[in-house]
């Protein structure tokens, strides 16, 4: 399935965990300090609301004056659980892509405000770099190459996995519940 | 126009074949050596990394992650085709020099990363801890981390490994107690693993550090990473737990990025060294799937042989 983005809160609320989709459309990097800056700032770029977030810091390289995509795998989403509940409140952000889940309170404000999280494979940077058509701009460039925020047009940006719905599920809480089952079973 | 250094570690790429290392004999210097090893470290997935993914995915049953390992080799094959860094993440590069060098051999490594950061590219990831200023070159006070191993060999030996972030960050160093004994050592080392779930990006490689001092235990977990994947640890009760440790984590079911499955863990490999009577220091150092490595023979004469 292609998710069209910025996308709409009833596709959002239609994807189920397992899943697995692609993206097309606009889509912005945010990481670490994106997220500190949006939340503390009065200000900020337009393109943040209803977005499709993606959790990276790409490399980039600047050729004849315009910025080309090296490089552009997800980033640890958890580093950011304490920021994105906010983040998903306040800027109605639609699509979180990232890599090794988020916590509950990110899962319940996912829940309340419809949007979906989607595993992007760790490492595959050359992959989906591939599927980013153009680089359309930067905020905050000032951030460094990493940590601004890089405004990406996609073409079946992917494969993605619905790895947190919009209706409270998440394969990792199923994985996690698993993973302690099997551990009982070892006695040290 | 593509400078004489690209050109030649595209050869040098397309060359290596399985475990032949390859001579080249251009008159370098060695900051250009440490860029073209740099960029072998970055683009081309170690051949025994690739055949232990191979493996792993050959006895996944689940189908979230036999396609998530299915995404992870297309994209080697691609990095390591158009000579551009597998992640996004080139990490902090750890080196490790060994043989015959003098102290000039700092400037060629830092100078070398300078380079290889403007034209792989890699991404520039060093900023200061507390201003987080970005130094813009992966250099900075302290950086790159530089380990020294002076020996009589003639030649000269550099050894790196670019650490990304998500890996690294799930360090572990516990100073248990001696009662604690190898079913502590055991919990400590699934529990650190486990609790990273999808973070370090698995199925990762495990680097354990057993005894020792503090310092030490962790720099034995990360050298522990320097070993190929198929290597056969010489010590019985070592090889012994490395390999229920990797049965116990691959029967986890946390999976490739956590999503779930059977491969968690491509390898454990374990080094100890004595510790004081009252402790019992152990770490885990984990490498995502990637297990990122690269070294150079420097010759005598200029020549320069590259392997993984």
């Amino acid at each position: 399935m292609i998710i069209t983005s910025p996308t709409d809160e009833r596709t959002v609320r239609s994807l189920r965990t397992g899943q697995t989709v692609y993206v097309s459309g606009s889509l912005i990097t945010g990481r670490d300090k994106v997220h500190m800056r949006a939340l503390s700032s009065e200000k900020v770029p337009k393109v943040l609301y209803n977005s499709t977030l993606f959790h990276c810091g790409p490399i980039m390289k600047k050729e004849k004056n315009k910025w080309a995509v090296v490089a552009a795998g997800p980033t640890t989403s958890a580093r950011l659980n304490d920021l994105e509940a906010e983040m998903i409140r306040r800027f109605g952000i639609k699509v979180i892509i990232g890599k090794g889940g988020m916590s509950s309170d990110v899962l319940e404000a996912m829940k309340e405000n419809g949007c979906v999280y989607l595993a992007a494979i760790g490492g595959a940077a050359v992959s989906l770099a591939e599927c980013v058509t153009e680089t359309k701009g930067v905020e905050w460039e000032d951030l460094g190459m990493a940590e601004a925020m890089w405004l990406f047009s996609t073409e079946r940006f992917g494969p993605l996995v619905v790895a947190m719905d919009a209706n409270g599920n998440s394969i990792y809480d199923d994985v996690n519940s698993k993973v302690n089952e099997t551990l009982k079973r070892y006695q040290f | 126009m593509r400078s004489f250094s690209e050109t030649a570690t595209d050869r040098i790429v397309f060359l290596l074949n399985a475990h032949v290392p390859i001579m080249i004999k251009i008159p370098k210097q060695i900051d250009d050596i440490v860029c073209d090893l740099l960029r072998l470290a970055n683009t081309r997935l170690p051949t025994d990394v690739g055949w232990a993914l191979e493996a792993a995915a050959a006895w996944e049953t689940n189908d979230i992650a036999y396609s998530q390992l299915g995404g992870i080799m297309d994209n080697a094959k691609k990095a390591e085709y158009k000579g551009i860094p597998m992640c996004q993440d080139t990490g902090i590069p750890v080196f490790y020099v060994s043989g015959k060098f003098n102290s000039s051999i700092e400037k060629g490594i830092r100078d070398g990363l300078r380079k290889a950061t403007e034209t792989i590219p890699l991404r520039p990831n060093t900023v200061h801890p507390i201003t987080r200023k970005n130094d813009g070159h992966n250099l900075g006070d302290g950086m790159p981390m530089i380990h020294y191993r002076p020996s009589d060999d003639d030649f000269t030996e550099i050894t790196v490994i670019p650490k990304g972030a998500g890996a690294e960050n799930m360090t572990k160093l516990g100073m248990l107690d001696p009662a604690d004994g190898t079913d502590g050592i055991k919990r400590f080392v699934v529990n650190a693993v486990l609790q990273a779930g999808g973070r370090p990006c698995p199925p990762t490689v495990v680097g354990v550090g057993i005894g020792g001092t503090s310092e030490k235990c962790v720099e034995m977990a990360k050298e522990a990473l320097l070993e190929r994947l198929d290597s056969v640890n010489g010590n019985d009760d070592e090889r012994r737990m490395e390999e229920e440790l990797f049965l116990i984590l691959n029967e986890s079911g946390l999976g490739p990025m956590g999503l779930g499955g059977n491969a968690t863990v491509l390898r454990v490999h374990i080094r100890t060294a004595y510790c004081h009577t009252a402790s019992l220091p152990v770490a885990v150092n984990l490498s995502c799937w990637a297990a990122r490595r690269a070294t150079v023979r420097i010759h005598n004469d200029g020549t320069a042989e590259f392997k993984q």
